[in-house]
């Protein structure tokens, strides 16, 4: 019993410890004071005006826009490449691996600013490079997630399927695709997560007139922090929070009922 | 023959490695070795022997060894309460530890601030229970404190992977067998879990190693990481050779560490986050 | 596979949305736009709205941090910005790289309403005042907690130096700004390029590092307002925007002398909308306009239309327009050599690593 509570109370320190911050940016996103530092009262007039802010929701979009399309593209490529990889022999595969490692282990800024020399040699800066950027620092977050899935995955079935007379496209959307669908879904959401909270490749990579949300705090931390950014925060925070609880409600339902 | 055909869809990858990874690599590269003037030069890279730059490399491995240590302490434990919960989806815990990051990392650290300060929040309530003022902020364990609170997850989730894979009959076995509990922690979860370890170090270590905001953020500026070296060659010198040739150096010990793990790690996943 | 549509449904629908707007964002872009670069929260929103209307030219706005941030973006060249505000120094560093190029002040209609003594003072870095126009100025100083500090011990630089206030002193995070109060005591010119010069004001500073709280930028407003520390080093602009918030809060500038610092416009010679970029330059100098900025960043106006129609008691707040006898002890930033900018940049990483 002892040890049941102190496991719930060790438990409950540590998601204290990673969500305290969360509370303490939710708490200001009410503070009738625009000052972070002095609380003026409680008050809702963020929430309704962080959507009339032109420039606020103009970052918000860009972010969003830059965020998914990022997502899915890395998505779509890490997924293929980590098909490919594990078919390859161990030399190949080594290697192509080490190569995926460069992004997450460089520094950010780093990647960022060899980017932008790169970019600043053969195209304008904008949009689009900062879904380069974007794209390039997603793919390894996909690949790694797949990659385990695939290892994990029994070869002999696939090709067991092509044998018996399936079509590759058919073999793998009915072997292969149900073994690495978790992977591929934790994939996407890490990559979605890291786009999301880049600032340093973002600030390099971007072209004139283009901010993402995280980019544009940057540049309000001199004068002080619009409140409607934390509202915004907030807003997005609570938006995946709710996803996340709904999902893992649907899929314990799923499974009550037998169907997984 | 179905093989040879799977490995061309890497090739969209392929090129893009090639084009986005490997290029920009090239271009740091030919920064690092040149002058401003365009002549071949190793000074750029020789530099990191000034005592300056050995001063804050030094203390970027200590801290970051320091940090490592510190997650790895708290997650193991962590992951074996997780991990005999039994969670059906184990997807659930890995949102668990990612969500925080859907709140904008730059705000995160910015309310630790505020809850670390002088009058903060946490003096506020020591102040209330009448412990007294401490002064956590701007000091080597605030980054430190940063750092692990950043990093936590990516040790936290490698290593409950590793946890939930064993299976339950293992344990079991091993104590029908007469094993006490902690003989099964020492023989059997901690080998099985081994790489796990692994990764979740190099996850956490190697961004420990290069970071430069939290330092900068909660260490009030008294803090000079390699990290903070670079950004300010880059940023505020404008010395982008000089900026370059220290990257190198930099990645070259990123790759050491990584070399000194994987000799640990004999399945090869050591790479794989989860 | 279903719970993967759920989440990619809302998701796919907000891109959908948001792509829609770059489009139309795209179609108008080059046409009749004017690509600004400025400091964060340096100009009044409504003012961009209102050139717009007036003169149907869309602009794009991009705000940095610090000049040596700006310079990094401006020389990687990958953006071609038609006008750009940033401080005296690094405006004569583009001018000596052949960065910049002459602005036609004959056909502006609001020129005049520039103050004479602040163009008279950008001269050390603009000799001719022709390739420059100042926006606003101010000083560097102390902004200090009066319930904690007195104000007459504020005005000598050595109150950063005293070990009372341990851990209640913020210091610039810039080099050449913390090197000021150092190079002040000692009697030195902020302009020095004298090594031994240099080297005693960093022993000067590495004695104070113990006890200084933190070097900060961007949060010393902040930290100041919640009492955090006694006294900070700051610009006078930033010290206005605390003391807003803090009306414990005072700003003073040492009687040894300070920073004179004018932050001032200019058109880059990769300039594509010339025509565009000086009739937003004439716009600024418009009374109802540069009042509009001047009320909403609240630094010292070199627009003398604007001090005129001030109230008596803005116009003679010294926090805000420095008086004459303190601007006489002010220097303005010149650009240094490439030598002692590398030395500078040495001599800050070894106060950091101490």
């Amino acid at each position: 019993m002892v040890k049941k509570w102190s496991e719930r109370i060790y438990l409950g320190v540590i998601f204290l410890f990673l969500y305290l911050p969360i509370l303490v940016l939710i708490g200001l996103s009410f503070n009738n004071s625009r000052s972070r530092v002095v609380w003026g009262g409680f008050t809702l007039k963020w929430y309704a005006s962080c959507f009339t802010d032109e420039t606020i929701t103009g970052a918000f979009f860009t972010t969003l826009q830059i965020t998914l399309a990022a997502a899915v593209i890395s998505t779509l490529i890490g997924t293929l490449a980590a098909i490919g990889i594990s078919a390859m022999k161990r030399k190949n595969r080594s290697i192509m691996l080490g190569a995926t490692n460069i992004p997450l282990l460089n520094a950010d800024i780093v990647t960022g600013i060899s980017l932008m020399l790169l970019f600043v040699k053969f195209m304008n800066l904008g949009f689009v490079t900062v879904l380069i950027a974007h794209i390039t620092f997603d793919i390894p977050y996909v690949i790694l997630n797949v990659l385990p899935k695939l290892n994990q995955a029994n070869r002999s079935t696939y090709e067991a399927a092509l044998d018996l007379g399936a079509s590759p496209a058919y073999a793998f959307y009915k072997v292969t695709w149900p073994e690495i669908k978790p992977g591929v879904f934790s994939g996407f959401l890490m990559a979605v997560t890291m786009s999301l909270d880049d600032f340093s490749i973002t600030f390099f990579t971007k072209g004139a007139g283009v901010n993402t949300l995280s980019t544009m705090l940057y540049t309000e931390l001199r004068k002080g922090i619009r409140p409607e950014l934390y509202a915004l925060s907030t807003i997005l925070f609570l938006f995946a929070f709710l996803l996340l609880l709904v999902m893992n409600r649907r899929s314990d339902k799923q499974m009550t009922a037998g169907s997984f | 023959m179905y093989k040879l055909k799977k490995q061309f869809l890497a090739g969209p990858y392929f090129i893009w490695m090639i084009g986005f990874i490997l290029l920009p690599l090239a271009f740091i590269l030919y920064y690092a070795l040149t002058t401003a003037d365009g002549a071949f030069t190793f000074s750029n890279i020789a530099a990191i022997a000034d005592p300056v730059h050995v001063k804050s490399i030094v203390l970027s491995l200590k801290l970051g060894a320091i940090c490592t240590l510190v997650c790895l302490v708290l997650a193991y434990p962590l992951c074996m309460i997780l991990s005999s919960f039994r969670f059906r989806h184990q997807s659930f815990v890995v949102f668990l530890f990612i969500l925080p990051m859907w709140m904008n990392f730059m705000l995160r650290i910015l309310a630790w601030r505020l809850l670390l300060s002088n009058n903060g929040i946490v003096n506020s309530i020591l102040a209330a229970v009448g412990i007294g003022h401490i002064k956590m902020l701007n000091t080597q364990t605030a980054v430190v404190f940063g750092m692990v609170y950043d990093f936590l997850p990516f040790m936290i989730l490698p290593i409950y992977n590793s946890m939930v894979r064993i299976k339950p009959e293992t344990l079991e076995a091993a104590r029908d067998l007469g094993a006490g509990s902690f003989t099964v922690l020492v023989k059997i979860i901690f080998p099985l879990t081994l790489s796990g370890i692994i990764s979740g170090v190099i996850m956490v270590f190697v961004p420990a190693l290069t970071s430069f905001v939290i330092s900068d953020l909660l260490g009030g500026g008294k803090v000079l990481l390699i990290g903070n070296v670079i950004e300010q060659e880059f940023m505020q010198g404008t010395n982008w050779h000089l900026g370059s040739g220290l990257s190198v150096v930099l990645m070259l010990f990123v790759i050491a560490s990584m070399a000194l793990m994987n000799v640990f790690d004999k399945d090869g996943g050591g790479t794989a986050v989860w | 596979m279903k719970k993967f549509y759920m989440l990619s449904l809302p998701l796919a629908a907000a891109l959908f949305l948001g792509g829609c707007r770059g489009t139309a964002d795209a179609a108008d872009a080059d046409s009749n736009t004017l690509v600004v670069l400025n400091y964060g929260k340096y100009l009044e929103p409504s003012v961009i709205e209102q050139f717009e209307e007036e003169t149907g030219i869309k602009i794009k706005l991009e705000e940095y941090e610090s000049p040596e941030e700006m310079y990094t973006k401006f020389t990687a060249g990958s953006i071609s910005y038609d006008v750009v505000c940033t401080s005296d120094y690094m405006v004569e560093r583009l001018i000596s790289e052949g960065e910049v190029s002459p602005i036609d002040f004959s056909g502006f209609s609001n020129y005049q309403n520039l103050n004479p003594d602040i163009l008279e003072a950008s001269r050390i870095f603009d000799p001719e005042n022709q390739y420059s126009m100042p926006y606003f100025y101010g000083t560097l100083g102390i902004l200090y907690n009066t319930t904690m500090v007195s104000q007459e011990e504020t005005q000598s630089w050595n109150i950063l130096w005293d070990d009372t206030y341990r851990d209640s002193i913020i210091m610039q995070n810039s080099v050449r700004d913390t090197f000021v109060p150092a190079l002040r005591l000692l009697g030195y010119d902020i302009n020095t390029e004298d090594d031994r010069e240099l080297t005693d004001a960093l022993a000067l500073l590495i004695e104070q590092k113990p006890i200084v709280y933190a070097y900060y930028v961007d949060e010393t407003a902040d930290e100041m307002a919640a009492g955090n520390a006694a006294m900070a080093l700051v610009y006078s602009g930033e010290a206005a925007y605390a003391m807003e918030l803090n009306d414990d809060l005072s700003y003073s500038v040492p009687k040894e002398g300070s920073n004179l610092w004018i932050d001032s416009w200019f058109i880059p010679k990769r300039c594509t909308h010339r025509e565009n970029a000086e009739k937003f330059l004439d716009f600024l100098c418009r009374e109802d306009v540069a009042m509009a900025n001047f009320e909403y960043v609240c630094y010292a106006s070199p627009n003398q239309k604007v001090v005129d129609a001030l109230d008596e008691e803005v116009k003679n707040d010294p926090t805000i327009f420095p008086p004459d006898e303190i601007l006489e002890n002010c220097t303005v930033y010149k650009q240094l050599g490439i030598d002692t900018t590398e030395r500078y940049s040495y001599l800050w990483k070894t106060l950091k690593s101490e």
